[in-house]
């Protein structure tokens, strides 16, 4: 079994025992290969439903608001960035929140592996930095470095950047010369291609709102997609209500976005939603020098003023 | 970074203009309203993020 796994219960079961924290937020199995949930721990007899593998793709932030009391929360890298973030945002107290880090070496991606295989993922097995997978038809053995999730694939932050527990060894960080190609391809399209590949992308988005619900960021009580006085936005399948619901969810989570991959995991449709968020990222970065979830103790950009802001924009 | 991001998805740089202008100066409001108007006449009419009502 995996180290972090036994790492995590182990930690889980003290934590619990001694009544330091009335719940563990994990991740536990799923009823299909691949398939991973957040699972609420609240007795020392469950924490052997707790496991870490490569297919942990949610966040698990998104949990740490919604229940009261003292939690204990499993985070990788990007979700105890999300963890930063919802104190920054007054959305849980440091002292009731602890997070149980789990250095990360990235999350697989699950449909590079279906089309890998050629069909339902009907075994998984993962052994390290080796990952064996079939279908019915074709068996195939990967390492995994490629084929992490894209997000995974340009993460600089696999280690949790705030914990109290460690259930691991820290790991090495990647160090990228760009961290934006996938922006940058955007970038060098001129504003017709660039409305075609947005237009494509979104073609076959279903209006479940898996991306909104899935992401730790989307914690408003109504969401703007949901308010009737006045109405924001179409409810229909109307592609301009589509594009609309996607740019404006994307523009919440500027300089904020942690680019954990939960909403395109969530995605049953396979949409890369991504690529909105991962230019407000670029630019955060840019413009404000920021990466949202790093501290505790700076304000994110677009919520407070400097007058180094740049304005050029400004006509 | 609401201007870059439409930008980014495909919609003209010309299209969309933000300014500050304090309610005494009407010359500069003046001045923004025409640059902006010369500018969008110069792309023509917008089809992008445009909803039909007829559909």
């Amino acid at each position: 079994m995996d180290n972090s796994t036994m790492k995590i219960r182990e930690l889980a079961k003290g934590l619990l025992e001694s009544g330091a924290v009335e719940k563990v937020i994990g991740f536990a199995a799923g009823t299909v290969p691949m398939a991973t949930h957040p699972v609420a721990v609240s007795s020392v007899e469950d924490v052997d439903k707790l496991i870490f593998t490569s297919t942990c793709g949610l966040n698990l932030a998104n949990y740490a608001r919604q229940l009261k009391g003292k939690i204990a929360v499993v985070a990788k890298g990007c979700d105890s960035r999300n963890i930063v973030t919802h104190i920054v945002e007054n959305q849980v107290k440091r002292e009731d929140v602890h997070i149980i880090g789990v250095p990360c070496s990235g999350m697989v991606d699950k449909l590079k592996i279906t089309a890998a295989v050629e069909g339902e993922v009907i075994c998984f097995e993962e052994d390290g930095e080796t990952i064996k997978a079939c279908s019915a038809t074709k068996e195939e053995t990967f390492n995994k470095a490629d084929i992490l999730r894209d997000n995974c694939q340009l993460c600089t932050h696999r280690n949790p950047v705030l914990y109290d527990d460690l259930a691991g060894e820290l790991v090495e960080e990647q160090k990228l010369d760009n961290l934006f190609p996938d922006v940058d391809r955007i970038e060098a399209m001129d504003a017709d291609e660039k409305w075609a590949h947005f237009q494509a992308l979104t073609e076959n988005c279903i209006r479940c709102y898996a991306c909104k619900n899935a992401c730790p960021l989307c914690y408003c009580p109504t969401c703007f997609v949901d308010e009737s006085t006045p109405q924001w936005v179409g409810k229909g399948q109307n592609k301009t209500d589509v594009d609309t619901f996607h740019v404006l969810r994307a523009f919440h989570c500027g300089g904020r976005c942690t680019d954990c991959g939960a909403c395109v995991e969530a995605c049953p449709m396979g949409i890369n939603v991504r690529d909105f968020t991962r230019k407000l990222n670029k630019d955060a970065l840019e413009l404000f020098g920021w990466e949202a979830g790093l501290s505790t103790d700076q304000r994110p950009p677009l919520d407070a003023y400097s007058p180094e802001d740049p304005d050029d924009f400004i006509m | 970074m609401m201007g870059n991001l439409l930008e980014h998805m495909g919609i003209e740089k010309d299209r969309v203009h933000f300014s500050w202008i304090s309610s005494a100066e009407a010359t500069k409001f003046v001045d923004v309203v025409k640059e902006i108007t010369e500018k969008v006449r110069a792309l023509g009419p917008n089809k992008k993020l445009v909803k039909d009502y007829q559909e």
